[in-house]
């Protein structure tokens, strides 16, 4: 049995380790390693169409997880008054947010956006007083739509599994001592749900990171991390892809596990408290 | 004049989830009917679409028949291998493990689901490849292997790819197992086997069943493992809908095609959770 789960350990992460050893392989060969090296590195960082695409995943990620983590958990502390009706409808749509493919999220919003500017376009040129009327388009703000629906989703998740654990008789001990609403959520609400919603913020961040298939759809003209990957592997394997890669895994790697820490933390001191 | 304290509430009830209401409606339903109402249209001479109604891009699914067969076989068979594998990993780190190194043992198994599948694909690739484990079985006399490309190299992608999604729900289940159940039945004289079987999997099928529901319906929808690890060959409707719609930019026919792969998932959902309210039905019989 031990010896099974080994395997199944070292399955799970032998071929990631093989990509960041051959990242700092001095040669080009992929199946021999012939010392160790920093130049893939240097080389794929002073590559501009690269560094492009890394600065623009870092913003749609950044953005799309903070209105997330923001109306996420709005969200999540609203759908606790509302009628039961009304909050299986927001239940469901959240599940179909998460639970229809990616594929199919990317295509439909390409094909709304399409309409919508289609639409949108020429109103906003016959009502443009100066020369050249603003075109709006895909870009920056479709893919940070796109991503925020699904982190969305998945950050009203996680606060709402929190909130459902929360004391309710603090609450209102807080109110019985004449404590605004406003001032209970500052110091007794907030406190205890920041960490769900910083995890849940990362777990976006993540997500957003690492999309290549929604946003392969509605980048318009923007090229992403993962869409610069996606096509150089497609010109064949190089070491370079191997650093990057191992940029990108780091990356999501040092994420989720300070994610999983917050999240960790709040389970500890649930424990305590009970 | 103050507002009456029921109707603040509604108002402050309304602002919390006015901005996600607005974003789901914009960016989900709107985008569904859309392709709704392409998926009954017609594709213009120049691509894109034209308005119609029309039930002709239904009637032609059958020519991407290949696309669907592969993914409804190829579907099922990774999960269930997923689940081959998951079940011993899962079943070690709720039962067995020793308690002081199991959170840090499940967090290795959570961590490489939150990293870029992409770049966890892209591995497979480089191993498989030419000048991968071809490259050094043939160093050893055995040539000409080839292994990218293949149905193999695709499942092989599904299992390393969504092994942890497996494994989760199946440990979740199994960790909530009251150990003492598992000691009386062997203080009662039942085998191992008979333990396992009468015992420890009935309790834990429904970690089971929410695992393989969950990795079948995320793989209905698959592109990046098909596309980098079966190379064109073994593709899926996910390959299909990327074709139509970015390469012969046929919106319509790709529209019906995506309305038709929701219709499959939100059926795939409905049986199981048919499956599962019936497990948590007889489970509750059981306790009476």
């Amino acid at each position: 049995m031990r010896a099974l789960v080994s395997a199944v350990y070292l399955f799970l992460y032998a071929p990631i380790a093989l990509v960041v050893l051959f990242s700092f392989n001095a040669g080009r060969n992929a199946s021999e390693f012939t010392g160790f090296s920093t130049q893939w590195y240097g080389k794929a960082l002073s590559n501009g169409f690269l560094t492009d695409a890394l600065i623009n995943s870092l913003i749609i990620a950044f953005t799309s997880a903070t209105l997330a983590a923001v109306f996420g958990t709005m969200a999540a502390l609203g759908m606790e008054r509302l009628s039961p009706r009304a909050r299986a409808v927001f239940d469901g749509l959240f599940a179909a947010a998460i639970v229809v493919p990616g594929v199919v999220i990317g295509i439909a919003t390409l094909v709304a956006l399409v309409e919508v500017f289609a639409f949108i376009n020429p109103v906003l040129a016959s009502l443009w007083p100066g020369e050249r009327p603003p075109k709006i388009g895909l870009g920056y703000g479709s893919i940070i739509a796109a991503h925020g629906l699904f982190s969305m989703a998945l950050v009203t998740m996680i606060v709402k599994a929190r909130i459902s654990s929360l004391g309710r008789d603090i609450v209102e001990a807080s109110g019985d001592l004449y404590a605004t609403p406003l001032t209970t959520f500052r110091q007794i609400v907030l406190p205890q749900i920041l960490p769900s919603i910083l995890a849940g913020f990362l777990l976006a961040f993540t997500f957003s990171f690492d999309d290549f298939i929604v946003a392969f759809f509605v980048a318009g003209s923007k090229t992403t991390l993962p869409m610069y990957v996606f096509a150089s592997i497609r010109r064949g394997v190089t070491p370079e892809i191997n650093a990057i890669a191992t940029l990108v895994l780091v990356a999501s790697l040092v994420m989720i596990v300070v994610a999983r820490v917050l999240m960790r933390e709040r389970k500890a001191k649930t424990a305590a408290t009970e | 004049m103050p507002l009456a304290p029921a109707t603040k509430r509604n108002l402050v009830t309304s602002a919390l989830v006015a901005p996600a209401a607005a974003w789901l409606f914009v960016f989900l339903v709107l985008p569904f009917i859309a392709i709704l109402v392409f998926a009954f249209g017609e594709r213009a001479p120049e691509g894109g679409y034209q308005a119609a109604f029309t039930f002709a891009q239904f009637a032609n699914l059958g020519s991407r028949a290949a696309a669907f067969r592969n993914t409804m076989m190829i579907a099922p068979v990774g999960a269930f291998l997923c689940l081959i594998v998951a079940y011993p990993v899962a079943y070690f780190l709720a039962v067995k493990a020793s308690p002081k190194y199991r959170l840090v043992l499940v967090s290795l198994v959570v961590v490489p689901f939150w990293t870029s599948l992409l770049v966890r694909t892209y591995a497979w690739m480089y191993i498989l490849g030419s000048r991968g484990l071809p490259n050094l079985l043939d160093m050893v006399g055995i040539s000409d292997v080839r292994m990218l490309n293949t149905p193999g190299a695709v499942l092989l992608g599904i299992v390393y790819g969504y092994l942890p999604l497996m494994i989760m729900p199946i440990y979740v289940s199994l960790e909530k197992l009251d150990l003492r159940l598992l000691e009386a039945s062997a203080d009662l004289g039942a085998k191992p086997l008979s333990t396992f079987f009468g015992i420890t999997l009935p309790l834990s099928l429904p970690g089971v069943m929410t695992g393989t529901a969950l990795v079948t319906i995320l793989l209905l929808g698959e592109y990046l493992i098909p596309q980098l690890l079966g190379g064109g060959k073994v593709f899926f409707i996910g390959n299909a809908l990327v074709d139509l719609f970015l390469q012969s930019r046929n919106w319509p026919f790709g529209s019906a095609i995506a309305v038709t792969l929701v219709a499959v998932v939100v059926l795939v959902l409905l049986v199981a959770m048919r499956i599962a309210w019936r497990f948590a039905g007889t489970r509750q019989v059981d306790l009476v």
